[in-house]
Formats: structure tokens, C-alpha cells, sequence
């Protein structure tokens, strides 16, 4: 219990005081991890939706695949990013391994096929349901894949909302892609490992209890903006 | 409502500032735990306006990342591995900067008896004799390797161990933890347990046999065969860890009081 | 403007997983009037509104429009029987057809104003459709189906669980859609309704049609004895 407490007291003086390299940590797991929600949303949502809508061959056999991507390793999807971006590998001019965007491109990786399976989910329910107005009012392909993305988008705030609390809370994949350098790619997941292995369980319980409120302060202000929406406001 | 998600795109877009003058650089977790690089990386900073990424890893991976050019320069601890490294044609040459020592940590209650040993591998002889608990990092690092050569030493063979050895596959801070929590013995750098903070009922029982002693060494990595790194500055790096300023720094770091870094580069 | 009329269908039939739903059937729309589709349940009605519109293919013969299939696109549309509402707003829910049809977002909007209005849901533009109560939902339909001036409206018992006066409001509103020209095409159960709009029936038995002709006809010299006893309410099998 004593470490516990330790542990609360230092998170709260860290906070309190602001601390720069606990702002500064934070901020950038921020970054990360935003940067790669928007990235895996764009990629993530329009597939989900063109999943819903088309029928191809291969359907079936790419939602399934996608469901059990879902459960992806990430320590794995670490270390074929970590190969493809080494200097020995395919993508290895580009110099990325052991910067931000390698972690952002490993979680890419990671929270893909998470939020198009929760996605295409509530999409097909939505489908469902307006499939014969939409057929009615002779609508393009295209059009009902905005119809669907924009109707959903509660439902889409939450799978994205899945694909951030999984990505902002992953250190496996992170870690061998990103290096854990400080001040370049350190992030709250990574920084506590580190300080777990030094000892210090007091600091690493505190980056801990940062990273527990983050992720709550986003649940709740994502909650809020799908609020909103019911209501109409946009 | 637009103009905050406007905002917030263009500050993840923004790329993630990298200054022109950085490197690289592949260090051994027993280096960075001492704290010794958070007194380093400023005064180099400041110097030669160098930005030094670390990449804390063990030393079979710092060789690794060298060999696959993901780094220009590593900072490692085990001799033999680093020939072999520079005999592949992946470092330019070796350059010793500096050496800590080993030192071995146990219960208090030392069970083996090794406070009073005449030396390291009639200390690790005792702990096998009577089966206590030891945990090894099992990581293929340079802390790791030497503790299998002094096991090998003392003619016995690591491998064939019973449940007693635990090789927990972790950097220093890893075994350090699992030892305080199983009351085991462990091999450490000497500034990686002054460093530790979760020292429980540990206690260091014996240091100070020549044999323990830990030679860190300064490889460029070689730019013939990986043209992207960044040799100029590798070789200015080099330039100021063999300097008088790092004499002082290296000497001068003390952790309670104890000094932790002996300096041994030689002028060439 | 051309007509997309008349509606031929010719020998068209509609299976569902080798069961036939309805069909063959040979019947042609003219340019005109208001035709009411009656049967017992599982006669057919809905498949056959639901192939005439488009929604499914026929799974023999065919049915053809006066001008090619893609130009009747936005000039003809369904009335579910139980309304398909949009996650939006009531005007969001009007706007979207003309959206669709590339119409400006101002004009778009004043238009949906406009026919909000004109089936009394003025008051209502803001809310979002889905909270609506079931009358409500099915005029928003309707004006939504409207809303794009379509030359053929088709409707599947659109009042079948209204109160008398939100059917009585619906109508009021096929009434006036007709007499601007709008070409209906409605099933019912509420034999009141067949005779208040029918100018034409067309009845339904076992997916085949059993008579097809103008409604006063229909209603006074039933064509037989089925037709008789489904006009007097009794069961027909």
C-alpha cells in the first residue's frame, strides 16, 4: 500500500507543479497516438463503410480476416514495422525506424483492423436499416457510403474511440519501433516501463495515474461531442 | 467547432521537430541507469551542439541496431562481441572510454556465505553449492555474457541448472526487481544497483575482484558500409568522450557519495 | 418534361429462393390517376409495388418504364409502411433527396421548409426524425417522397397503423399530389381509403392478379366471387 500512496502523491505533485518532462511525455503520446487515430480513421471508416455497402467475392473472407486482426499481437506488428523500417528492410531509406512515426505507423498498424471490425458492425446495422430508402432515392455507391459514415458517426466516434484507448495504451509495439528515446519518441507507456526498471515504482505509478485520467478526460470529452450530436447541434 | 479541429490537425500534422544536429547512438541499459548519461548529454549539447538520441537496449541488440545501420555510434561493454562486430566490417574501431566494475548483490542474510569469498568465481561457486536462488538477465547483454564467462570459469555450466537459476530475459532493472522480490542473488554494474530504487532486503556482498571490472568501449559505426550515417558526427562525439571535459564529468560522477566511473581513454 | 409513363409490366414475376411472391403479371399504368392495390395478406402487394418501383429485379419477364430505367430515377418514389427515418433532423431528413439531386444547400433548405409545412411539421424542422411519433414519421415520408416531384409515387399501406387522423392528413396530401398530376400507386387494407382515392384497383390473390380495371366497376360489379367477399370484408383465402 505504501508505494500506492507514494505513488498518488508524486502523480499528484507532477501534475500540480506541471512538470515539464511529464508535460512534455504526455503531449507527445498525445500526438502519437491522435495522429494515429486520424490516420487509421481514414483508412479504417471509408473501408468499414465500402464493406457494408459492396458486394465482392471476397467479402465475407475480409470481414472475417479483419475480425481476427483484431486481435493482432502488437508485440508482433512491432517487430515486422521494426523490420520494414530498419535500414536492412524494404522501406529503410526512409530513415523512419526510431522516430515518432514509426510508433504512429505501428499503432496505424494496430488499431486499423479494431476500428473498421467495431465499425463495419454498426454500419451494417445502419444498412439494414436505410437499404431500401437509399435503393429507393437511386443512390450512388458513393452516396451511401457518406450517408452511412455521417448518419453513424456516434456509433464511428465510439470505434474510434476503441482504437484510441488501445492504441494510447500499447507499449509492446512502440517500444521496439520507437526506441524509447527521450525527448524523440518517449511516451507514457514507454517512460513507465523504464522507470519500472529502474525501481522507481513511485514515478512509474504516477505516469501510470496520467495515463489512466488521459484516457478517462478523452472518454468523457468524446462522450460529450456524440452528446451534442443527438441533439442536433452539428 | 471547426476552427479547434482545424487546430488540432495542424498540430499533429506538424512534423515531430528533429534538429539537424543529432545522432544516434545504441547504449547498454547498465550505462543508462547510472544516471551518467543525463550528466553527459547536456555537456555535449553544449560543446558541440550535438543532440544524442539514446536507444537503451542490451548489448547483443546495441551490436545488432550497429550492424543494421539504425544507429551511428554504440557504447557498449563486452569485448569479445565487439571484436567480433568490427571483424564483420560493421564498426571502424574500438575505443575504450572508460570502466565500471560488477558488483554481486544478495539477501542479506547470504545463505552462500559470500561476503568472505577470496574471489568472483569462488563467490558464484558457493551460490551454486548451495542452490540459492540467482537470477541472470539471460538477455544476450554485456552484463549478461560476462556472468556466463565467470560461470564458465568457475567450470561449471549455466545451462545445466536447476529451478534455482532464473534467467529472467530482462535489463538490469528487471532482475534487479525480480531479486528483491524472490530474495536471489544477482550480477550487477555497480551503478545500476546505486541507481536502483526498490532495494528491499538487498544488500551488495562482494565487489572488487579485478575480473569484475567492466570496460566500456566507443564504436562508430562503419560508414563505408551503411552510407547514411553520420560519421562527422560519430567522430566529433568520439572527439569529446576522450576529452578532458568528459575526464571530469566521467571521474567526478558520484552516486551517494561513491564514484561510480573510472576514465580510461587513452590519447591516441 | 417527358413522361416516364406508361408502366408496362409483362410477365413479370418475382421468386424468392424458388418460392414465387408474385406474378406473372401483365398490366400496364397510364399517365393518370390514382391506383389502389388490394388483396388478403400475402397476396403479393408489397413484392409487387417493390418490382414495379425498382427495389428488386424481376425474376422473369420484365417490367419497363416509357423512357429508359436510369432516367425515371428520381421521378418516381416509395412510401414505406413503416417509415425509414433518417438519423437527422426533419429538414435534414427533406433536404437529403434534393441534396442528392445536386440542388444548392440554401434552395435545398427552403424546400424542405416549404413541405415541412405543407404536412403540418413546421414545428417540428429541428428535432431529429427518429423521436418523432409514428404519424409524423410517415408524413415526413411522404413529403420526403414528394419532395423531389416525382411523375409516379408509390406508397405500401402507408396508413396501415396511423390513427384516423394523421390517415386522414396523409389523404388530404395524396389527394392534392394527385390532382397536380403525381401518378399513384398505393396498396391498402382499409377498404374506406380504396374508395375514397381509387380511380383504378387492381386486386391481388395468391400473387396473381384477379382483376384489374376502374374502381367504380370494381367496387359495384365485383368481377368475382373472391373479389365480392374481400370487399365485404370476409376472409379470403
Amino acid at each position: 500500500m505504501g508505494e500506492l500512496w507514494e505513488g498518488m502523491r508524486q502523480a499528484v505533485w507532477l501534475v500540480v507543479t506541471l512538470d515539464p518532462d511529464l508535460v512534455e511525455i504526455s503531449l507527445r503520446s498525445l500526438r502519437v497516438t491522435l495522429s494515429a487515430l486520424l490516420i487509421a480513421s481514414m483508412i479504417a471508416l471509408p473501408l468499414a463503410a465500402v464493406l457494408t455497402v459492396q458486394r465482392f467475392r471476397f467479402r465475407r473472407l475480409t470481414v472475417a480476416t479483419l475480425n481476427a486482426l483484431m486481435g493482432l499481437p502488437p508485440v508482433v506488428v512491432g517487430l515486422i514495422v521494426y523490420i520494414i523500417l530498419s535500414r536492412g528492410g524494404p522501406l529503410g531509406v526512409l530513415g523512419l525506424l526510431f522516430t515518432p512515426w514509426a510508433m504512429v505507423i505501428a499503432q496505424v498498424v494496430i488499431i486499423v483492423p479494431l476500428i473498421a471490425s467495431v465499425a463495419h458492425q454498426s454500419l451494417r446495422e445502419l444498412w439494414s436499416e436505410y437499404h431500401d430508402l437509399l435503393i429507393s432515392l437511386s443512390t450512388t455507391k458513393r452516396q451511401r457510403i457518406a450517408a452511412l459514415l455521417w448518419d453513424g458517426r456516434r456509433a464511428l466516434l465510439t470505434a474510434a474511440l476503441a482504437g484510441f484507448g488501445r492504441a494510447i495504451g500499447e507499449v509492446g509495439a512502440i517500444m521496439i519501433v520507437g526506441g524509447n528515446i527521450e525527448h524523440v519518441t518517449r511516451v507514457l507507456t514507454t517512460a513507465i516501463v523504464l522507470e519500472t526498471g529502474k525501481g522507481d515504482f513511485a514515478l512509474a505509478l504516477a505516469l501510470g495515474f496520467i495515463l489512466i485520467a488521459m484516457a478517462i478526460v478523452i472518454n468523457f470529452a468524446i462522450h460529450n461531442l456524440s452528446r451534442t450530436e443527438t441533439e442536433g447541434r452539428w | 467547432m471547426k476552427k479547434m479541429m482545424c487546430g488540432a490537425v495542424a498540430w499533429l500534422a506538424m512534423a515531430f521537430g528533429l534538429n539537424a544536429a543529432e545522432m544516434k547512438m545504441a547504449v547498454t541499459t547498465s550505462f543508462h541507469n547510472s544516471g551518467l548519461s543525463e550528466v553527459l548529454l547536456p555537456a555535449i549539447k553544449r560543446d558541440l551542439g550535438l543532440e544524442v538520441h539514446l536507444l537503451i537496449v542490451g548489448t547483443g541488440q546495441a551490436l545488432r541496431l550497429g550492424a543494421a545501420g539504425d544507429v551511428d555510434a554504440i557504447l557498449v561493454h563486452s569485448r569479445k562481441a565487439e571484436e567480433a562486430f568490427l571483424a564483420e566490417g560493421n564498426g571502424t574501431y574500438r575505443r575504450e572510454i572508460m570502466y565500471n566494475d560488477f558488483v554481486f548483490v544478495g539477501p542479506g542474510s547470504d545463505q552462500a556465505g559470500i561476503r568472505g569469498a577470496a574471489n568472483a568465481v569462488q563467490a558464484l561457486r558457493q551460490i551454486a553449492g548451495v542452490k540459492a536462488p540467482f537470477v541472470s538477465r539471460g538477455d544476450d547483454s554485456g552484463t549478461h555474457k560476462k556472468e556466463l564467462s565467470l560461470w564458465l570459469e568457475a567450470g561449471l555450466q549455466a545451462d545445466g541448472f536447476d529451478s534455482w537459476y532464473r534467467a529472467v530475459g530482462a535489463g538490469m532493472g528487471t532482475a534487479l526487481n525480480t531479486a528483491a522480490a524472490m530474495d536471489a542473488y544477482v550480477m550487477s554494474d555497480r551503478a545500476s544497483w546505486l541507481n536502483f530504487g526498490n532495494k528491499r532486503g538487498l544488500e551488495l556482498l562482494y565487489a572488487g575482484d579485478p575480473v569484475l571490472f567492466n570496460q566500456y568501449a566507443y564504436i562508430p559505426v562503419n560508414p563505408d558500409k551503411h552510407g547514411h550515417v553520420k560519421h562527422d558526427m560519430a567522430i566529433a562525439l568520439e572527439g569529446w568522450l576522450v576529452s578532458d571535459t568528459a575526464k571530469e564529468l566521467i571521474n567526478g560522477y558520484q552516486i551517494n557519495g561513491e564514484g561510480l566511473f573510472v576514465f580510461n581513454a587513452q590519447p591516441r | 418534361m417527358t413522361s416516364i409513363l406508361p408502366l408496362r409490366a409483362e410477365g413479370a414475376e418475382l421468386r424468392f429462393r424458388g418460392k414465387l411472391l408474385v406474378g406473372p403479371v401483365d398490366v400496364s399504368l397510364g399517365a393518370k390517376g390514382v391506383t389502389i392495390v388490394l388483396g388478403p395478406n400475402g397476396s403479393g402487394k408489397t413484392s409487387l409495388l417493390r418490382m414495379l418501383h425498382g427495389l428488386e429485379c424481376p425474376s422473369a419477364g420484365q417490367v419497363r418504364w416509357a423512357v429508359p430505367m436510369h432516367e425515371t430515377f428520381e421521378k418516381q418514389a416509395f412510401v414505406f409502411q413503416s417509415p425509414i427515418m433518417m438519423r437527422r433532423t426533419v429538414r435534414d431528413n427533406l433536404a437529403y433527396p434534393l441534396r442528392l439531386s445536386g440542388v444548392a444547400r440554401a434552395e435545398a433548405r427552403d424546400r424542405a421548409d416549404h413541405w415541412a409545412a405543407r404536412v403540418g411539421l413546421q414545428d417540428a424542422l429541428d428535432r431529429q426524425a427518429t423521436v418523432l411519433s409514428g404519424g409524423e414519421q410517415q408524413k415526413l415520408a411522404l413529403a420526403r417522397a414528394l419532395i423531389r416531384d416525382p411523375q409516379v409515387l408509390f406508397l405500401d399501406e402507408p396508413c396501415a397503423s396511423l390513427d384516423g387522423r394523421a390517415t386522414r392528413e396523409i389523404e388530404e396530401t395524396l389527394v392534392a399530389a394527385a390532382a397536380a398530376g403525381t401518378r399513384l400507386v398505393m396498396s391498402t387494407h382499409d377498404m374506406g381509403q380504396a374508395r375514397r382515392l381509387a380511380d383504378e384497383v387492381l386486386f391481388l390473390l395468391h400473387g396473381k392478379v384477379q382483376a384489374f380495371g376502374p374502381a367504380r366497376a370494381f367496387f359495384d360489379h365485383p368481377p368475382s366471387a373472391q373479389a365480392r367477399a374481400f370487399i365485404k370484408g370476409d376472409i379470403v383465402e
